[in-house]
């Protein structure tokens, strides 16, 4: 009878749902292991002796399918068993992937399938504890069927505490260093093990970071400011926003060279995604050839400051970053003239295609007495460098470089967004052919785009080289186009803090995660699609920008026909 | 005086003929009709006049010079703005922003010195900003200005086109269908307005439209076109009782029975007399 669509509930539970739920989840959590997330993650622990972020995935796993197929389908004591059984068949999943893995040799497809992975699923007790994974399934499903009839508030307080005590176990090398040796020594010691938290520090993190979120979402504390008029406000908000700054500069004395390296490169993506920004966000050229610009920099900056073989001029690196620029915007008009008539995502191919030659021909043999082939250009000096004292030798001097740099590429995006030209832009965003018909010349406005894109990553390119010390064609590769066009997407199309927030996501937390990086692009795809799925707007969207001549519009405007609008002189009525 | 006049104009897509050896001449100061059924190239002349489309034959001036060979952006700087019959905002930007994009051509400042907010930009940008909100005003969409342009209701974005045209400050007004889809209440409002851009900006006017009542209304003269040819040309009156044109909307059959009807009544008269 019920045989098409869902079937008739058996104790009050919708059995179509959990066993498909359940199948996903062991899909899921079978794909994990035989790529190889899990046996690699395991050796980063979560809690210390307790816990690796390996088992965090996959309890992660078999929880979510537990929440998956309770919520919203059943309630009360039906919730946790439908929980429970969708826990049970994505843990049973794990447990046939042991068993299978006991009699066939699955290494021969899956080089992760080692008995360390079968370790690791059944806590170091092998085919005997085969069943251990389904135990689990069941117990962490019911849970997850418990916790999903509590309110939906409540859940998500909990949620966040989880969620809390993960990102500090992911963090905690990054956090502990900096507070080791400070006042805050016996506070570290508490919370992070040499590797991942302690148990106190779970324990501590989870009330807190739980506590704190019902009691806002309680609101036991009222804003303060949410009454105060908009100047006030923004006084108020100026110290933060000095301490903002003062943690953004002290932040590399802070963590060190690694991190500072790994912030340089991320202010250097922030400064590429404000150029990209322009092109992409405000005139909607979906350019995918902005590494061509980039190396078009960077060899520029090679080119002349080189102390080394292949340099020409011995040039201090500062001299050097304006002609960068500017070879990079000749480069860009030059590459663009002939392709701007291309539309939307032809464009993108064409400009690939660009990016694709730049690099090829930085590593060919036809310019290798000038470019150095694939060995690059070497020796290319620090920008700042002071031989006696030393003074900002490392990192953390490209970092503040590019910050100012990105700093300044903002400022002009801004003013740019606010002017004649910005506008222009956004009208060949939204309707080509509307624009041209209201006067904007099409040719010179795109190019216009195209060039100043071209010069910021030309900058971008510079400050790389800079950082680096020297340039090879295999730093220049199709992925930093990538790059900076995913970040630009994640953290929202036009929007500059959407770009600061995204080259975090896509270009920070990776290099954290070195140990990790075999699965780099795995992660960007699933963090694409979420984007596409759950958030295409980005992260944080760009809003219509406040007019700074912001007047309440209808206190001034007149009712008079506007001026001048035609020659007054008209025959007949 | 004429400001726009089409000579043999023809445009052709591959063997279709949209527009064939149209001869046009539209008077400084006047409000002008092209009507037709559907398809019969009105707004393949538009697009011809505008520039969006490469005329095959003929020629096209605008206030004595040849426009037929120039961009679109070209022809906008020369004095003619256009709507279109699916209405074409700048759906992601603001209402205001929109009449801003619209006085383009008419903003003098480089990029440069938009960067460093030199006090000529501020100036200019100030001023383009009380334009901006004087057309809002006068389109009768006071107070709308922060709106997005695509969240306004139907009519607000009819008007709003119109004041993003008016914003070029054109001496020609090519309007694409302004009152489709509109209500009686709200056509009468427009025909107003269309009105008052010849009275009081003394603009001339061109419009595409379906709604005779508009087209009679506000017409000094009617064009109508038939599958890419002028069949009728004159004042409303005149197009009113033009067999042609009758023909043209009505069919052969709607003429025939009239003259059928005729004859019969002219031979029942003729019986009673005797």
């Amino acid at each position: 009878m019920t045989s098409v669509g869902r079937a008739a509930p058996v104790f009050g539970v919708a059995w179509n749902h959990v066993i498909r739920t359940g199948l996903v989840g062991a899909a899921v959590a079978i794909y994990a292991c035989l790529v190889g997330i899990v046996p690699l993650f395991h050796e980063r622990p979560m809690i210390q002796n307790i816990i690796s972020l390996g088992q965090t995935v996959l309890i992660l796993i078999l929880f979510g399918t537990g929440y998956l197929a309770a919520r919203g389908w059943a309630r009360g004591l039906p919730a946790i068993l439908a929980g429970a059984v969708g826990g049970a068949l994505a843990g049973a999943g794990l447990t046939l992937l042991v068993v299978a893995g006991a009699f066939v040799d699955l290494r021969a497809v899956f080089t992760p399938a080692s008995p360390a992975l079968y370790d690791v699923i059944t806590f170091e007790t092998g085919l005997a504890g085969a069943w251990i994974p389904t135990l689990f399934g069941v117990g962490l499903g019911a849970l997850a069927g418990a916790l999903a009839l509590l309110p939906a508030a409540t859940f998500r307080s909990l949620a966040r505490g989880f969620v809390g005590v993960l990102l500090f176990g992911l963090f905690a090398g990054l956090l502990r260093t900096p507070m080791l040796g400070g006042p805050l020594e016996g506070l570290a010691r508490l919370l992070f093990a040499s590797d991942g938290l302690t148990i106190a520090g779970a324990v501590i993190i989870f009330v807190l970071v739980t506590a704190g979120s019902f009691v806002r979402r309680r609101k036991v504390l009222p804003d303060p400011l949410a009454d105060l008029p908009a100047p006030q406000r923004r006084l108020i908000a100026l110290p933060f926003l000095v301490l903002g700054v003062i943690a953004l500069l002290l932040l590399p004395q802070v963590l060190g060279p690694f991190f500072a390296q790994v912030i340089a490169l991320v202010a250097i993506y922030i400064l590429m995604g404000f150029g990209l920004n322009i092109t992409l966000g405000l005139a909607g050229l979906l350019d995918l050839g902005f590494v061509a610009f980039f190396a078009v920099g960077a060899y520029t900056a090679g080119l002349m400051t080189s102390t080394a073989e292949y340099g020409l001029l011995d040039w201090p690196w500062w001299a050097a970053v304006p002609f960068a620029m500017l070879m990079a915007a000749v480069f860009g008009g030059f590459l663009g003239l002939p392709i701007l008539g291309i539309r939307g995502d032809y464009l993108a191919i064409a400009t690939l295609g660009f990016g694709e030659i730049i690099r090829l021909l930085a590593g060919s043999d036809l310019l290798k007495p000038l470019l150095g082939g694939p060995r690059g250009i070497i020796n290319i000096p620090k920008p700042i460098d002071v031989p006696p004292t030393h003074f900002l030798a490392g990192p953390d001097q490209i970092y503040y470089i590019a910050l100012v740099c990105a700093a300044i590429v903002a400022f002009v995006a801004w003013r740019l967004r606010a002017s004649r030209l910005g506008r222009a832009w956004i009208a060949i965003r939204e309707d080509e052919d509307v624009a041209e018909a209201l006067g904007v010349n099409l040719i010179n406005t795109k190019l216009l785009a195209y060039m100043l894109g071209a010069a910021f990553a030309g900058l971008g390119g510079a400050v790389f080289a800079g950082l680096v010390g020297a340039i090879f064609p295999s730093s220049v590769d199709l992925f930093v186009s990538i790059n900076v066009a995913a970040l630009i997407i994640v953290g929202g199309m036009g929007s500059l803090p959407g770009v600061v927030v995204g080259a975090i996501f896509l270009i920070g937390i990776p290099e954290l995660f070195r140990e990790f990086s075999d699965y780099r692009f795995l992660f960007y795809g699933f963090a694409l699609i979420a984007m596409m799925r759950f958030r295409p707007e980005g992260l944080i969207p760009s809003t219509i920008v406040a007019r700074e001549l912001h007047v309440p519009d209808d206190t001034d405007a007149a009712q008079l026909p506007p001026a001048g609008a035609a020659a007054a002189t008209r025959q007949g009525a | 005086m004429p400001l726009l006049v089409a000579d043999k104009v023809t445009k052709r897509f591959g063997g279709l003929t949209a527009v064939r050896d149209l001869d046009f001449v539209l008077d400084e100061g006047a409000i002008a009709s092209v009507i037709g059924p559907n398809g019969a190239g009105k707004t393949t002349f538009f697009n011809c006049v505008a520039g969006f489309y490469q005329i095959d034959e003929g020629s096209l001036q605008f206030d004595g010079s040849v426009i037929q060979h120039l961009r679109p952006d070209h022809i906008a700087h020369l004095g003619i703005a256009r709507t279109y019959q699916n209405i074409r905002l700048f759906t992601n930007v603001t209402a205001i922003e929109n009449i801003l994009i619209g006085q383009h051509r008419h903003l003098r400042s480089s990029w440069i010195a938009a960067v460093l907010a030199a006090r000529g930009v501020r100036a200019e940008e100030a001023t383009a900003l009380a334009e901006a909100r004087r057309l809002l005003a006068f389109a009768g969409l006071r107070g709308r200005g922060d709106v997005l342009a695509g969240n306004l209701p139907y009519g607000d974005q009819r008007r709003l086109e119109i004041a993003r045209a008016l914003a070029t400050k054109p001496r020609l007004l090519l309007l694409d269908e302004p009152t489709a889809g509109m209500n009686p209440a709200e056509t009468t409002g427009m025909t107003k307005f269309i009105r008052s851009l010849r009275d009081d900006l003394g603009l001339t006017i061109l419009l595409i439209e379906h709604e005779m009542r508009v087209v009679m209304d506000i017409s000094d003269r009617i064009t109508v076109l038939d599958y890419g040819e002028k069949i009728a040309e004159g004042t409303p009156r005149e197009i009113q009782t033009n067999p042609r044109v009758i023909e043209a909307y009505l069919g052969r059959g709607y003429l025939e029975r009239q003259e059928r009807q005729r004859t019969a009544e002219a031979a029942g008269n003729a019986a009673g007399g005797t």
